[in-house]
């Protein structure tokens, strides 16, 4: 497929490694903040290309597998009020909440309804005046654009049944918490694509500047983040710490100011809002401004709101923070797999479980490699 | 790589959760049970075959082979059934009506029969145009007449709108087996070729663009088609070339793609299967659709196609035998049976990796046939 297979090329992946392996044997951790990222990395195998020297560490930036119990929990109590129409994008439908997931809620007689774009749940709500139509709005700055396009649409039109019910979330804030955790010592990181053609390179620079920590902004095919690696090694190397731009075919410094312009007309920050496993961090979620409540589904109905622990047996906080790698995890395939998942890392496809579940079991690289340079093996109990 | 494969402790640990027997404990029925994955999987083993366990259904294969006595010897006949559920109802390159017709014959081709006669259920929603009753008649009936086989019994119910999406259908049918040909998925062996009959991915793409959601403009048609000449031709170049016993396995990879056939019989054969992706073929529309989608075309359902696992030595004179027919003009090999580790289908990626292809786990593209 053309602009896709040269991405894709072996020949010049196995180069690339070799230069990578060419300029340092420190021992180097690398994260790779984005969900999408850890998905390539799996699919294609890539740590099994890179020099022992290299880990990656799997970060928090899959929007499904930060979302806390609680809040899938108010999701599906929305979900289940008579009247409603509650629509998602497919894969936060089979997220556990502490007893059932939106699939579940759909069998037992919700009306759970799968879409592409928030603009089609807003379609759903024109055709079903008598309906609520609720969009289960999740992500980070990468979709909220799409959100926020949809209630300047529902206003303009005035369609009354449309409400959003609002999870979405800031990277910046996660990163600016993942730097300052002191169980974290990582040498630089690889950024994430899609927020950034959103919000362009800009934000990332108080990461080298205030922490030291080369970035380097990168896409989603496996030579981007080959590519990448190979240049914040490059910085780590030469001393230097800034944020270069690998994803420069998609991406600018300053991002999309009309996506921007929208997101602010729209949102703004909320106080707090729960990630699951990091903690509550200040300003890192964003909610519907006061001139656009008439369509905010928190205020529109009545939610639980409740915070909910994760279950014991499940290091899905751990595994998000990188502190833990998915196979350390004592129910990692076992009693958490794709089919029955414990902790929401097993359900996105782009969870750093899931996609080392599905891709990444012939690898040898649960063998070799270790979290905070701990354990050697994998735990062998098995938990079920 | 898999000849010198040496399971990791985590390997070996996931596998052993793996393959434990799961008891079917859900409380109600999901989209997922019928999405052809491991939910499915774990539903017919869980409950159906609980109930209803004999040897013929224990088999689980697509059909069910058994033989019947008669005045001088016995016959052996093959007898499958399916249900049809497509939406939309007509869709580029065919409908529910040749599906229904093609979809039936195809389960029953692949265990080597001749289908001779099919049964046609029809669940219709209150007012379902007739004219569109028409245009899936005559479809059933062209597929049928291209398949050599005629519709015999059947029945009619109508329920109440809103009890049923416009039209279901159910055809069962009955094949002769004429050769002493044995196929199963439990019969692939170290060695075997792994052959498609063609381009992978055109049915699930195309239902899923034909449903205009996504907006997207293509020329893809669903590939759905009767395999029986192609299939008849398969077992004839074997028979010439060496003996029946060469073909091992057919199926056709419907729900769940090619991946989760391959699967069934890297687990049912106890065997690898290693397939490179570089040889796999799919039409460009169908990997520019999927690409964009998220999903994978080893995945997508497949309604004219099928996979073989035959021996080494026959597996190229069988491609070149294929691709002399309409349905077959893009077979090819694209892997082999290896003996470790068993019951997983694992690729080499174009990138130079290796990476396991494992079964579906949830809803990839709902109710495509």
């Amino acid at each position: 497929m053309k602009f896709i297979d040269e991405y894709r090329q072996g020949d010049i992946a196995q180069k690339l490694a070799k230069q990578i392996a060419h300029l340092t044997d420190r021992p180097l951790k690398i994260m790779e903040v984005c969900g999408g990222h850890t998905h390539t990395i799996f699919k294609y195998g890539i740590e099994d290309l890179l020099s022992e020297n290299i880990t990656m560490i799997h970060g928090p930036g899959c929007p499904v597998c930060v979302i806390p119990l609680g809040r899938v929990d108010d999701a599906i109590s929305i979900a289940e009020q008579p009247g409603v129409i509650f629509t998602t994008f497919g894969d936060a439908m089979r997220v556990p909440g502490s007893k059932t997931s939106l699939l579940d809620a759909k069998a037992s007689g919700a009306d759970v309804r799968m879409v592409y774009s928030p603009l089609d749940a807003l379609k759903i709500a024109q055709k079903n005046p008598d309906k609520q139509v609720v969009w289960l709005a999740l992500g980070f700055e990468t979709t909220a654009p799409s959100t926020a396009m949809t209630i300047l649409q529902a206003a303009k039109e005035g369609v009354e049944n449309f409400s959003a019910f609002c999870n979405h979330i800031m990277i910046v804030p996660a990163l600016k918490a993942l730097l300052d955790s002191p169980d974290l010592q990582l040498d630089g990181f690889l950024g994430p694509g899609h927020v950034s053609t959103v919000i362009g390179t800009r934000p990332y620079e108080f990461v080298p500047r205030e922490y030291g920590k080369p970035v380097a902004v990168a896409g989603f095919e496996p030579l981007d983040i080959l590519q990448s690696i190979y240049m914040i090694v490059k910085q780590v190397v030469e001393g230097r710490a800034e944020v270069e731009n690998q994803y420069a075919r998609c991406i600018s410094r300053d991002g999309n100011r009309k996506a921007l312009e929208v997101l602010f007309e729209v949102f703004e920050p909320r106080d707090y809002f729960e990630w699951r496993g990091l903690g509550s961090i200040a300003h890192s979620g964003m909610k519907l401004q006061k001139k656009y409540a008439a369509f905010d589904a928190e205020l529109k109905f009545n939610v639980p709101g409740l915070r909910i622990a994760d279950p014991k047996a499940c290091q899905c906080g751990e595994i998000l923070k990188g502190v833990k790698r998915p196979w350390e995890c004592k129910v990692f395939g076992t009693a958490c797999t794709p089919e029955t998942p414990i902790g929401s890392c097993m359900v996105s496809s782009e969870g750093a479980c899931a996609a080392y579940y599905n891709f990444g079991r012939l690898s040898k690289i649960a063998e070799r490699s270790t979290s905070n340079g701990e354990s050697k093996s994998a735990p062998m109990s098995v938990v079920v | 790589m898999t000849s010198d494969f040496s399971p990791s402790p985590l390997f070996a640990r996931v596998e052993r959760a793996r393959r434990r027997k799961h008891k079917f404990s859900d409380e109600q029925i999901t989209l997922a049970h019928g999405s052809g994955g491991r939910a499915m999987h774990e539903l017919i083993e869980g409950l159906f075959l609980e109930y209803l366990r004999n040897p013929l259904l224990e088999a689980l294969e697509d059909q069910a082979v058994f033989e019947i006595a008669n005045g001088s010897g016995a016959s052996r006949l093959a007898f499958t059934t399916d249900s049809y559920v497509v939406t939309p109802v007509f869709f580029p390159g065919g409908d529910i009506g040749r599906l229904a017709v093609c979809g039936t014959v195809n389960d029953l081709c692949v265990s080597g029969a001749r289908p001779v006669y099919l049964s046609a259920g029809f669940i219709l929603e209150e007012g379902f145009p007739v004219a569109d009753l028409r245009r899936i008649l005559a479809s059933m009936r062209d597929a049928a007449e291209e398949a050599g086989v005629q519709v015999v019994t059947g029945d009619t119910k109508v329920v109440q709108r809103g009890s049923a999406d416009r039209i279901f259908i159910n055809t069962s049918g009955i094949g002769v087996i004429e050769s002493d040909i044995q196929l199963s998925a439990a019969r692939a062996q170290v060695g075997d070729k792994v052959i498609v009959s063609g381009l992978v991915g055109d049915h699930g793409t195309t239902i899923m663009i034909a449903r205009g959601e996504l907006e997207l403009e293509t020329e893809i048609e669903s590939d759905t088609a009767p395999l029986g000449t192609l299939v008849r031709e398969m077992i004839e170049e074997a028979g010439s070339k060496s003996s029946l016993d060469a073909i091992h396995c057919l199926r056709d990879p419907t729900r769940g793609g090619v991946a989760t056939t391959l699967n069934e019989i890297a687990m049912s054969s106890e065997v690898c299967i290693e397939i490179l992706e570089d040889l796999i073929p799919v039409r460009e529309e169908v990997k520019g659709a999927c690409e964009i989608l998220g999903l994978d075309p080893l995945y997508v359902a497949n309604e004219g196609k099928l996979v073989a696992i035959v021996a080494a030595d026959v597996a190229e004179s069988i491609v070149a035998r294929m691709k002399q027919n309409i349905y077959g003009q893009d077979a090819c090999i694209i892997g082999e049976v290896k003996r470790e580790p068993q019951g997983i289908v694992s690729m080499r990626t174009n990138f130079g990796g290796t990476r396991i292809v494992d079964m579906l786990v949830g809803e990839q593209l709902p109710r495509i046939c």
